[in-house]
């Protein structure tokens, strides 16, 4: 589904990713965990085309097109999420009005018809059920004056709502009690855990791999992928930390 | 005033004097007096490039309620004098969009001649190109206007780094029992917000009149034609996106 090759990218001078690999398969959830600074939330940037990241060399292909010549809605459309690590705060823009223009801008990019207003409540008003979101916290502005917990668990209903073939999901734990913890994570693996499906979670812990099983755990250090394995090297980094990996 | 007006006259000083020339002489302000007790409302859609002036009068216990979408032409003047007595109440809704070489601007004095009077004016401009938007707003306190309540809130949003915008908010206040509140903003578009909506699947030019709506939005509560003035700012706002 996803492959980087040898990706190589800038916030302004500053080279931060120098020559990452790495391979989606459909089906797959991987982790990918590294110390502060490695370079993480900046690849779920750059894949999502954020502007102030420019890739400089390397090459990345989801669903056999060429991902970097999109631009981040057409990512979007195509398939891709970005949960992100600070959801924004939107003042004046309502939940609703936002999500179902963004899900018809999506499928009139792909050529679908537009949901109506009442089918489109009806994929909300659900998904929003899932999580434990109330609808009128949908009917209010864009992430304002939500909690660090509901910011997060806003993601998760959009990412419902929207129904991506792959999420990239930055640090979606941080900031979860564990309560919401278990529900994001119910809501990743409801969501997402599917075979035409794939996840890439950033993380910083171990603790939301106990909920959401990777099948893939990969280590991000110095811009590139410096080990990978199984969901056991979850564990052995929160055991050892990332200093006794390295040495 | 018989002579053109240059840009020393302080109330002019922004002005596109050029496009003022051609519309000279101007003919008198509409005057308009609200009896005591009445109510008064008109929204000014200005699309075409004119000069509106108004002297408002509002009598003891009286309220007017103007709303201005000032989007048209070269050169867009919306001039209020407003005189308010006794707990008389004056409102302004005013938009100023405008991109290319347009100068819009709305030019208000309020004047709180006695006591207990209320005004609350909303000015938001959204200006690209070379466009200048200005607002010039006196609020003056007459020496016995005890118990004023006067707010100003005027917010601009530059679309792009060659557009102006001009904001002075002046207060001039001879009694000692008021509350005159003034906010100025001159912003622009919040580049994370913008990437947000575009993450979801929002194109770049429909993300913006988003976040624009959200901007303007709530200058028209209250206006008879409420729907119909949003429209048509939106129509303007997808012009300029």
């Amino acid at each position: 589904m996803l492959q980087i090759n040898n990706l190589h990218a800038n916030v302004g001078d500053k080279p931060i990713l120098k020559g990452l690999t790495l391979s989606l398969n459909a089906g797959e959830i991987h982790a990918i965990m590294g110390p502060n600074g490695a370079g993480k939330s900046t690849l779920g940037y750059v894949l999502s085309g954020r502007p102030g990241y420019e890739v400089t060399e390397g090459s990345v292909t989801f669903n056999g097109q060429d991902l970097l010549a999109l631009e981040p809605h057409e990512r979007a459309a195509a398939g891709l999420f970005l949960g992100f690590q600070y959801p924004v705060e939107i003042p004046g823009v309502s939940n609703v009005q936002f999500l179902r223009e963004a899900l018809n801008a999506q499928r009139k990019y792909r050529g679908e018809a537009p949901l109506t207003g009442g089918e489109f409540l009806k994929v909300a008003r659900e998904q929003a059920g899932a999580l434990g979101m109330d609808m009128e916290m949908l009917k209010r502005p864009v992430n304002v004056g939500f909690s660090g917990g509901e910011k997060k668990r806003n993601e998760m209903v959009q990412m419902g709502i929207i129904d991506p073939a792959l999420a990239i999901l930055d640090e979606t734990d941080s900031g979860l009690d564990i309560d919401a913890l278990r529900t994001v994570g119910d809501g990743i693996n409801r969501i997402m855990r599917k075979p035409d499906k794939a996840v890439l979670l950033i993380t910083h812990y171990q603790r939301l791999l106990d909920y959401v099983k990777p099948d893939f755990v990969h280590v991000l250090d110095g811009g590139r992928i410096t080990r990978t394995g199984g969901a056991d090297l979850a564990l052995e980094l929160e055991r050892d930390g990332y200093k006794e990996l390295a040495a | 005033m018989t002579v053109l007006p240059t840009r020393h006259d302080e109330a002019w000083r922004y002005s596109d004097i050029d496009a003022l020339a051609r519309a000279w002489p101007l003919p008198a302000p509409e005057s308009i007096i609200v009896p005591a007790g009445g109510t008064f409302a008109r929204t000014i859609i200005q699309d075409s490039g004119t000069i509106h002036q108004l002297d408002i009068a509002i009598g003891k216990g009286a309220t007017a309620a103007i709303h201005v979408l000032n989007t048209g032409g070269d050169y867009g003047r919306v001039e209020l004098n407003v005189t308010l007595h006794e707990g008389a109440d004056f409102k302004l809704g005013a938009v100023q969009i405008g991109g290319g070489t347009q100068t819009l601007e709305v030019i208000t004095t309020v004047t709180h001649a006695e006591p207990g009077a209320t005004s609350s004016q909303i000015v938001r401009s959204v200006l690209a190109g070379t466009a200048t938007g200005t607002y010039l707003g006196k609020v003056a306190v007459a020496r016995d206007a005890q118990q004023t309540d006067s707010v100003q809130s005027v917010k601009a949003m530059l679309l792009d780094r060659s557009a102006t915008a001009n904001a002075k908010p002046e207060l001039e206040i001879y009694a000692d029992d008021v509350k005159c509140a003034h906010g100025c903003a001159i912003g622009e578009l919040d580049a994370m917000g913008l990437f947000y909506l575009q993450a979801r699947g929002i194109t770049p030019a429909e993300a913006k009149k988003l976040m624009l709506q959200a901007f303007v939005a709530g200058v028209f509560e209250g206006a008879a034609d409420e729907a119909m003035l949003i429209e048509a700012a939106l129509a303007k706002l997808g012009d300029l996106v």
